[in-house]
């Protein structure tokens, strides 16, 4: 036990070695510090792409390695978009105020200002008011902050509950699936004071930077390749101590790790909760890449998808998820962007905009039933690791355990 | 030569009165002659009562014939006539009184009377005095709609002079209920009127509601002390609830009682039109950035006379406190309006009571659509254990199927009996196919198991999106399943939901007789509740298996087409039910059918409750619907009818 954190997990060192190199090649080739190769709405989605894998990465900690199979981190994501956005937008709009009150012949005072960017902000939903939770969006720093504490919190409370009153298994992914349909359905309402299914709009406009957008956009790359990164790193050095024997120890059998005397609950609202926030980061950094957040982005579906990614990429391999989300995301971009060539067959064209859901819903399948160790599953051929041969068995009983394919001696 | 002296006084005679009779109407017209030539809303109104007023039986045509435009003046002698074209450019003219045709007229000797629509109105109206007790059922019908739509003070004494004479029983019911209410809004006695408001005060209609309200109208009136002539509803103190001390100046203002308040808009407009050399009195424009800065210049400005001084908080006080505020009834009589008050106070109630009964409807009928849903969820989930995302796209199969059979059969009727069956049938295959290819393998795999089927859920949506299109597609309901059972002007529920609620109820028996009943349904609670013992006693637990997962997929189908009936048939019909129907199942209680039940019932009747208390958001509703739910379950994690014993897992 005496080898150092990264002699015990090559693994990571690895990863960060290829993140470093992607960032560096993609850097080069862009349109803003390069030459020009890649367009800089591909940096956007590479860049977007990055955010995803961040996620996916804390899907894989609360599904991979502590078995709770969570329908709700799009929920966190989404939370974290509509924090940073928030300040966005009043900061944007505040500049837009102030720079066409200051032709005005009495100078505004700062009411008049707030009043003027209210009715810029929330003319769309009929209104003028800022609501509550709008209190601090003049402040970058505790919009930040606000980032993680607000889902942090959610987590937390919605965790504290559920966790408590042993809900486990299916019961605790329909549990979050409600939440996230509630906190979406809120959401859309006008009077949530995030502007309904407006969204908030235009958050690819950074406040008092004049730099163009292709430059802006390599700037998000490096701070999602940065996020994701340390990301990693913090979930590897997690699962690779104590804790992570725990957790997964939780996953295969819940019963008996809280019989070997741990407390359960803290340890799944710790996963739970940590991850949240990893979830709200990534999305702090997509949003402004995408542009735009309306609560659409939170439906129980995009975290049903979630749950799909790190199960194609193989969860309870951080590796893995990072695969998943990264593969099956540019997939879908390239597919359903139109890009794919067509399929003539003589009677009928498959057009890949219309085939590409039947394609990863029976593909999912297929991943499920046959290769459950999913696309991660392949390092294992050639880094020589076999399964154990436990003649079909689980890991545990519980229902989130790992399979006998998904294990590694 | 006696006798023919009489016989020429009476042939004298008889033309006399023949004469006098055929003058009769046309002296009227010709008295009011020139304002009829006129045509003006504004001094019609004599003419047309005149002649409404006349009693004479030839009025009512001429009447008509006026408001169709067929109404023609000789300009020689200035003499009114019905005409009607004739050949070339001239016009047959026919006499009022008489009926006899006059001659034929070239138009230009001729000119025609064109009422304007207001005109028609009034002439309308006029003409519902003679249509009250017109031999026609359908026109005394019509009248009276007519009063219904536009009642006026003037046709109250005509409605009653129609009632005595009235044969048919409906209408006459109707007409002394018309009454009631005219007399309610138009009698110019008191006690006339409180009478009939007491006589209809039991009923809940929306007309005596219409007849009630307007008595009630209020006014905001300000005065230097209370007027003792005018019906008072309430005085008002402002500064407390209903007015506050800047409404109630607002009034002043309105009434010149006061001067208008300065506004921050109004200060900032006075400053910037005072500007002199970038100050304003005495302030540099560029500090006017604070509301304080401001008031001082205003200030100034305002002791150089140059604009309004600003009205303090004092002023408004002081102002407000000289004034009685008070909102006074429109209508004068203090009995009335008292009558009124305490009659819509018991209507309220009454109302209130139905509206209850209403909304309860409403939840009795969501309550059942979401067990429709539910229940074949409630089979594969609850008895199973198997959690089937894709349940919502086995409902979307059976709407489907339901419209392929309705564009194969066109009558709604036997389409509807063929496609439950149909429905049932390919859901069925679909869903044994389903277990025998994914489901069976992950049996000890929920989670797998969700993952998986939703999978195969969106891969159904998009083939349903690939093969009908994104469009919504119509599932007709058969004629007889449309309208609804109106109980009275609140409670009413549509057939089609009857309908639904008489199939969940089918359904109940259905599935309680085969699983109590039915070998299979003995197999399956076997199973469901220990396979393995299942297993040795010579039960085939695959086989059970598979069938109870059909029978739970082929009722959604049929879900899916009661489900068509009344929303679009779109490829994400299924998905708008999914997480209620989980919801349901978790809520009422795995295992167990009546669990279904009750979480359909609680759901439903919280969701129209939470609707109820603000009715303007059903999204809220649904929000706060999902965090009761999560709540609830903190108390009862295994829903409200729980699975007691070895079956309930630990």
């Amino acid at each position: 036990m005496d080898r150092s954190f990264v002699a015990r997990n090559p693994s990571v060192l690895v990863f960060l070695a290829l993140l470093s190199l992607f960032t560096l090649v993609v850097t080069v080739l862009s349109e803003g510090f390069g030459i020009g190769v890649i367009s800089t709405s591909f940096v956007k989605t590479l860049g977007k792409t990055l955010c995803l894998c961040l996620i996916a990465v804390a899907m894989d900690l609360v599904w991979g390695f502590t078995g709770i199979l969570s329908l709700g981190h799009f929920a966190f994501f989404g939370l974290g978009g509509y924090m940073i956005g928030m300040w966005l937008m009043y900061e944007r709009t505040r500049l837009i105020v102030v720079d066409a009150m200051s032709q005005a012949e009495i100078p505004p005072t700062p009411s008049e200002v707030v009043d003027a960017i209210g009715s810029q902000i929330f003319g769309v939903v009929g209104s003028s008011e800022f609501p509550l939770v709008w209190a601090f969006a003049d402040s970058l720093a505790l919009q930040l902050m606000l980032v993680v504490l607000v889902p942090g919190l959610l987590a937390l409370v919605f965790g504290w509950l559920a966790f408590r009153s042993r809900v486990t298994g299916v019961y605790l992914s329909i549990l979050t699936q409600a939440m996230t349909l509630a906190l979406a359905l809120y959401l859309f309402q006008n009077d949530s004071g995030l502007r309904g299914n407006n969204g908030l709009s235009g958050l690819q406009n950074l406040p008092g930077v004049t730099a163009a957008q292709d430059i802006v956009s390599i700037w998000f790359l490096w701070a999602s390749a940065l996020a994701l990164g340390l990301g990693y790193l913090l979930a590897a050095w997690i699962v690779a101590g104590k804790f992570g024997s725990v957790i997964r120890g939780i996953r295969d059998n819940e019963a008996r790790v809280r019989f070997l005397g741990y407390s359960v609950e803290v340890y799944k609202l710790a996963v739970f909760t940590l991850t949240a926030c990893l979830a709200a980061i990534a999305g702090a950094l997509y949003y402004p890449q995408a542009g735009i957040i309306n609560p659409e982005e939170m439906a129980p579906i995009a975290s049903i998808y979630l749950a799909v990614w790190v199960a194609i990429g193989g969860r309870g391999r951080l590796y893995g998820a990072v695969i998943g989300a990264a593969f099956v995301s540019l997939l879908s971009t390239w597919f359903t962007g139109g890009q794919a060539p067509d399929i003539p067959l003589g009677f009928y064209t498959i057009k890949w905009v219309d085939w590409w859901q039947v394609l990863l819903g029976g593909s999912f399948v297929l991943v499920t039933l046959f290769a459950p160790q999913g696309i991660g599953g392949l390092f294992d051929l050639w880094s020589n690791r076999r399964h154990p041969d436990r003649h079909g068995a689980n890991l545990g009983p519980d229902a989130g355990s790992l399979r006998e394919k998904e294990a590694t001696q | 030569m006696f006798r023919l002296f009489l016989a020429s006084l009476a042939l004298v005679g008889t033309c006399l009165t023949a004469s006098a009779q055929e003058a009769a109407l046309q002296t009227i017209l010709q008295e009011h002659r020139a304002t009829i030539a006129e045509s003006s809303r504004k001094t019609i109104g004599p003419a047309i009562d005149a002649i409404a007023a006349s009693g004479l039986p030839q009025a009512q045509r001429m009447l008509e014939t006026w408001a169709a435009k067929d109404m023609w003046m000789r300009k020689s002698d200035g003499l009114f006539f019905a005409g009607r074209k004739g050949e070339g450019r001239t016009y047959v003219l026919t006499d009022f009184d008489t009926g006899a045709t006059v001659g034929s007229f070239a138009s230009s000797e001729l000119a025609q009377l064109k009422p304007n629509s207001g005109i028609r109105a009034m002439i309308g109206t006029a003409l519902v005095r003679f249509q009250l007790s017109d031999p026609d059922r359908g026109k005394r019908l019509s009248a009276l709609d007519s009063i219904q739509r536009a009642p006026e003070a003037v046709l109250l004494p005509p409605l009653r002079a129609s009632i005595e004479a009235e044969p048919d029983v409906e209408i006459k019911m109707r007409k002394q209920r018309l009454e009631r209410l005219l007399t309610i809004g138009y009698d110019t006695d008191h006690r006339a009127r409180v009478q009939a408001i007491d006589d209809m005060s039991d009923g809940l209609g929306l007309d005596l509601r219409a007849a009630l309200n307007p008595l009630l109208v209020t006014s905001r009136h300000v005065a230097p002390a209370l007027p003792d002539e005018a019906n008072i509803a309430a005085v008002l103190e402002p500064g407390r609830e209903g007015l506050s001390v800047v409404d109630a100046y607002d009034l002043l203002v309105a009434r010149d009682l006061a001067p208008p308040r300065v506004s921050q808009d109004d200060i900032r407009n006075a400053l910037a039109a005072h500007i002199v050399g970038g100050r304003v009195g005495d302030v540099p424009v560029a500090q006017l950035d604070t509301d304080a800065a401001r008031a001082q210049a205003y200030a100034a400005l305002a002791r150089a006379g140059a604009v309004p001084a600003l009205v303090t908080q004092a002023d408004m006080a002081a102002a407000v406190a000289g004034h009685v505020f008070f909102d006074a009834y429109v209508e004068p009589s203090r009995a009335v309006t008292e009558a009124a008050q305490q009659a819509l106070d018991r209507i309220d109630l009454k109302v209130g009571m139905n509206q209850t009964l209403d909304l309860a409807l409403d939840a009795v009928s969501l309550a059942s659509i979401y067990f429709l849903a539910a229940i074949g969820l409630a089979i594969t989930f609850g008895v199973m254990g198997v959690i089937n995302m894709a349940h919502g796209e086995f409902i979307m199969m059976g709407a489907y199927t339901g419209y392929v059979v309705q564009q194969v059969i066109p009558d709604h009727t036997l389409s509807i009996i063929v496609a439950i069956p149909m429905a049932f049938a390919v859901t069925f295959a679909a869903g044994v196919a389903m277990e025998r290819l994914v489901i069976r393998w992950l049996y000890a795999r929920p989670l797998e198991t969700l993952l998986a089927t939703f999978g195969i859920s969106i891969a159904l949506q998009q083939l349903a999106k690939n093969i009908f299109g994104t469009q919504a597609r119509p599932l007709t309901a058969p004629g007889w399943l449309d309208g609804a059972w109106v109980l009275n002007d609140v409670v009413s529920i549509s057939y089609i939901r009857i309908a639904i609620f008489v199939l969940a109820l089918i359904f109940l028996a259905l599935f309680l007789y085969i699983a109590k009943r039915t070998r299979l349904g003995l197999e399956m609670r076997a199973v469901t509740q220990n396979p393995r013992m299942a297993g040795s006693m010579g039960i085939n637990p695959g086989r059970v298996n598979m069938l109870t997962f059909g029978l739970g997929s082929g009722i959604a189908g049929i879900a899916g087409v009661a489900i068509g009936l009344f929303a679009k048939v779109t490829s994400d019909l299924g998905s708008d039910y999914i997480v209620q129907s989980f919801m349901t199942v978790v809520v009422g209680g795995v295992g167990n059918i009546w669990g279904a039940l009750a979480g359909a019932g609680m759901i439903g009747f919280l969701q129209k409750g939470i609707e109820w208390m603000n009715p303007s958001n059903t999204l809220a509703a649904q929000t706060y619907m999902i965090v009761f739910i999560i709540i609830f379950i903190q108390f009862r994690p295994r829903g409200i009818i729980a699975l007691k014993g070895r079956a309930a897992g630990d």
